[in-house]
């Protein structure tokens, strides 16, 4: 019977360590707690497969007023395959933790997490989602950046200059997903061949079916799934913790 | 004991008829040895696995239709694939299985090509052959290939595909960084198709190099060049202290002068420019000059702005001599007759206004801790030893010293370099990837004397350079040449005759691409004569008006006389005509004002031209492509109408999409943009 108990307080005591992965030192000597755990930025990256994500998550700890606690102890976890360094840490002086992440090696939307305790123990969870890219996905996001993004980006650099201010009508990023989900395959194949009249909207979109190649507009669909936000429900696959 | 033995002898052998039993149903268990090894080979419980999580799909039958069993195997003997990898990964042509978790059963990610028609390992190496999961995708002892890691998938694209690709910017990134970094001064590279992959970073001549700069920064430069500026690609050789004093010593020792030299700063007009104390001349001129489309400089925000065609110019005041500078800003070709930047014609006064404002482009901390003593002979001889030993005139010109054949090893199949010929230190992953991307990050981790030196690459450029590498295999090279896309070439093309002189004095080809020849910078020129009308050529040379009022590179003014402009337009407009059709076929005299009136309907309406192009600087603001109010005078209206039928037939590569107009609607916004005949942009500003 004692054994039992043992091993029940030693299985407990292992869950009770937050990272998936024994190896990590699990067991960080938190010196505060927060109420709530926000991203500072990080989240919605593109990456590739297998690679480390340009920017490393940055998540903040805060307590009930909204500010940033020092000493907090926060968990990074993800779907196998993605690995975090550090995978736990604790925040600094702003109530930060600042982790590289590297994906997997499949295309598709990884949902990663961190996560931090309150004073009650109980765990508080952050998700974010990071994006892989496959090879079709890849195309697609070389013709956006070639063709499509000077009106479908607001975002302004000297290098290239948003040109949707100049618009009657203003375009949609491809990372809207609240409108474009809702269009089907076909329709969004149909827009980007004929240009706006198609499905009775603004010329000012061009056909560019007379440019592009079948294969290159089905890829341009792909890569307006991929980056979807919220995710485009049959948008291919989903890497989370089982 | 013995005499249990004895007993089950007995038992089973003790007379003939037991013996032949017994050895009967031993046989029997023998023979069942290698159908039970087949049995429950691994393979067969994939398939099993496979059958299992078909059923519960709603296209089950379908699925089972297609599911075959047994070993399977893709064979090409010519391209040397024999693949068994789909016996096991069941679900590669199954589009309704895209959404499995498991990589053995998911659907392949789309790709241009057909699975039966290049088999798996072409692209994802591994043990084609094997039919264990281990041996398939592992390295084993037998077997050194195992698969290539995710991030190095595009070098599987790169044995065919030596051309740039949409679809693969890593390997596209590496190959550029390979040319630009200048590691094929000292590595030998030939691809498959009998191409070498060329340096593309013209390491300047230090020749004359006591001309251009003092000793104290030559030590400092090669102590660490990206203290210097955080752009520069010259690799780290991590000299001692000692060795850099040496090669220094010799490298000043080794310049020779200028012929003819240097002549001394122009004082009055230095002190004049001093004197007005304007230092927005400097500033505007610079601006004017455009450049920041070749050179970066670091701004008071601490951004770096401009190109990476020519060198940062953050520090230069510290780096060059104030007599070199001014003459180079007068004539580049003077200092170096190959250089890539062109020669401006500036006056006197433009002279010493720009060459007062690099000076004043400082960093005086560079320097500040270099105390070099007068060199001595040894020194002096030292030096020369350690710049013949680290291979510096691969890359630099230098007087007394020959460039070395093959001074490092040729890379041309290290993508197919077999693991026992390679050292591996503590640290670097036991693979070929590994190897050579530790190599690409710290080659002196593999040894203090290896001479390769520390080039400065961000990760994810490692990993571009490595998969580039990583492309390079014996596959690649033994290929069906069908099979292979070449490379793009530029060609040899120079114009000829006084134009030609002139404009290889003006470096066109340096940003303007003609006939295959040249730079990506600013549009092909190649039927330039036929697309732009002669006076508006003249007056462009002679003020470039801005076309494109998003970009930050644009056409320099150049100081050209009257009679350089014109033998310019002339030869361009003589030479640079396309075959495909005459430029005058179309004349304005033609166009009727209903028709005029149509064209700008359909500009305004059913095109939307006014989303990019500007016709009219009052009402429209699209800006992705050139502005279009003055085409009346700048185009002839043949080149206009082809343009509007099909773009990139006229520019392949264009962004402006085509339109698939009727020859009506053509004719027509011809007719209206053949109207429009106002200035450029600065013009249209001031009113």
């Amino acid at each position: 019977m004692k054994q039992v108990l043992i091993a029940v307080c030693a299985v407990t005591l292992l869950m009770a360590g937050c990272s998936r992965k024994s190896k990590q030192p699990a067991l960080l000597q938190a010196t505060a707690t927060g109420t709530a755990i926000v991203e500072s930025s990080g989240g919605k990256q593109i990456g590739y497969a297998g690679m480390p994500l340009d920017q490393p998550v940055v998540v903040q700890v805060n307590d009930a007023s909204g500010n940033g606690i020092a000493g907090a102890a926060v968990c990074f976890s993800g779907p196998s395959g993605v690995s975090f360094t550090p995978a736990s840490g604790l925040t600094d002086s702003s109530g930060q933790v600042t982790s590289a992440v590297a994906l997997g090696q499949q295309a598709g939307r990884y949902k990663i997490m961190a996560s931090t305790r309150d004073a009650s123990g109980k765990t508080i969870e952050l998700n974010l989602d990071e994006i892989v890219l496959g090879y079709q996905q890849t195309v697609g996001a070389q013709l956006n950046a070639q063709y499509c993004v000077r009106c479908h980006d607001p975002e302004s650099t000297p290098q290239r200059v948003s040109n949707m201010d100049n618009l009657s009508v203003k375009p949609h990023p491809f990372t809207e997903g609240d409108t474009l989900n809702k269009m089907s395959d076909a329709d969004l194949v149909a827009i980007i061949s004929h240009g706006g009249p198609a499905l009775n909207k603004s010329p000012e979109m061009p056909p560019w079916g007379y440019t592009l190649s079948k294969s290159d507009i089905a890829a341009l669909v792909s890569y307006i799934r991929a980056v979807a936000d919220p995710p485009y429900e049959a948008g291919g696959l989903v890497y989370a913790q089982k | 004991m013995r005499n249990k033995l004895h007993a089950l002898w007995r038992t089973f052998f003790g007379d003939s008829a037991r013996a032949f039993g017994s050895a009967s149903v031993i046989l029997l268990l023998l023979l069942a040895i290698a159908p039970a090894k087949n049995h429950f080979s691994q393979w067969r419980h994939y398939q099993k696995q496979y059958l299992h999580l078909i059923r519960g799909r709603a296209d089950a039958v379908t699925l089972e239709r297609h599911f075959q069993g047994g070993i399977q195997q893709i064979w090409m003997p010519e391209q040397q694939v024999t693949d068994r990898c789909t016996t096991c990964h069941l679900g590669l042509k199954e589009a309704s299985l895209a959404d499995v978790s498991s990589v053995a059963f998911r659907e392949h990610p789309v790709i241009p090509h057909k699975l039966t028609e290049f088999g798996c390992t072409t692209c994802h190496r591994g043990q084609g052959a094997a039919t264990t999961v281990e041996e398939a995708h592992s390295a084993t002892e037998q077997w050194e290939q195992p698969l290539l890691p995710a991030k190095y998938i595009e070098a599987g694209c790169g044995q065919c595909h030596l051309e740039n690709q949409t679809g693969t910017p890593f390997l596209n990134q590496g190959r550029q960084l390979i040319s630009n970094s200048g590691c094929t001064h000292c590595h030998t590279i030939k691809q498959a198709d009998g191409t070498y992959i060329m340096p593309d970073d013209d390491p300047p001549s230090l020749k004359h190099i006591a001309d251009k700069t003092t000793r104290d920064w030559v030590y400092a430069w090669i102590k660490d060049p990206q203290a210097y500026a955080s752009t520069a690609t010259m690799p780290n050789y991590h000299f001692s202290d000692d060795d850099a004093r040496d090669v220094s010593a010799f490298i000043l020792a080794q310049s020779t002068p200028l012929q003819p030299p240097l002549q001394p700063p122009l004082q009055p007009l230095k002190a004049d420019a001093k004197a007005a104390a304007d230092p927005a001349a400097g500033t505007t001129l610079y601006g004017q000059s455009f450049c920041a489309s070749c050179h970066a400089m670091q701004n008071a925000a601490g951004m770096m702005v401009g190109g990476n065609v020519g060198p940062e110019l953050t520090g230069i005041g510290t780096k060059a001599k104030p007599e070199w500078l001014q003459d180079w800003v007068a004539n580049p070709n003077h200092y170096d007759p190959a250089t890539m930047m062109p020669h401006y014609r500036f006056d006197a006064q433009q002279v010493a206004t720009l060459t007062g404002f690099l000076e004043s482009k400082t960093e005086p901390d560079f320097v500040a801790n270099v105390h070099l003593d007068g060199a001595t002979p040894q020194q002096i001889e030292h030096g020369k030893r350690l710049v013949v030993e680290n291979g510096c005139a691969s890359c630099h010109e230098i007087n007394g010293i020959k460039k070395p054949e093959n001074f490092a090893p040729e890379l041309s199949r290290i993508g197919s370099k077999p693991l026992n010929q390679l050292i591996f230190v503590e640290g670097v992953e036991h693979t070929l990837p590994g190897y050579v991307a530790g190599k690409v990050r710290n080659p002196r981790a593999f040894g203090p004397s290896l001479k390769m030196p520390q080039f400065k690459f961000t990760p994810q450029q490692i990993d571009a350079v490595t998969t580039a590498l990583l492309a390079l295999t014996d596959r690649a090279q033994s290929q069906p040449p069908t099979m292979r896309i070449a490379s793009v070439q530029q060609t040899k093309y120079q114009p000829a005759g006084n134009a030609g002189q002139l404009m290889r004095d003006l470096r066109c080809l340096t940003c303007h691409m003609i006939d295959g020849h040249g730079g990506d910078m600013a549009p092909d020129l190649t039927w330039e004569g036929t697309a732009v009308q002669h006076e508006w050529l003249t007056q462009f040379l002679k003020n470039p008006e801005t076309l494109r009022p998003a970009l930050i590179r644009r056409m320099p003014k150049f100081n050209l006389t009257d009679a350089e402009i014109n033998t310019l337009a002339d030869y361009m407009m003589t030479v640079y005509q396309t075959p495909e059709f005459d430029r005058d076929s179309l004349p304005v005299s033609q166009f009727g004002t209903a028709q005029v009136e149509q064209g700008r309907q359909l500009f305004y309406s059913k095109f939307a031209c006014q989303s990019c192009h500007i016709a009219d600087y009052k009402t429209d603001k699209g800006y992705i492509g050139p502005a279009l109010a003055g085409t009346g005078k700048r185009f002839n209206a043949a080149w206009v109408y082809r343009w509007l039928k099909d773009p990139q037939a006229l520019r392949p590569g264009t962004i402006e999409p085509n339109q698939h107009m009727t020859d009506d609607e053509a004719r027509s916004l011809t007719a209206f943009l053949m109207s429009l005949k106002s200035g450029g942009a600065q013009e249209a500003m001031k009113k």
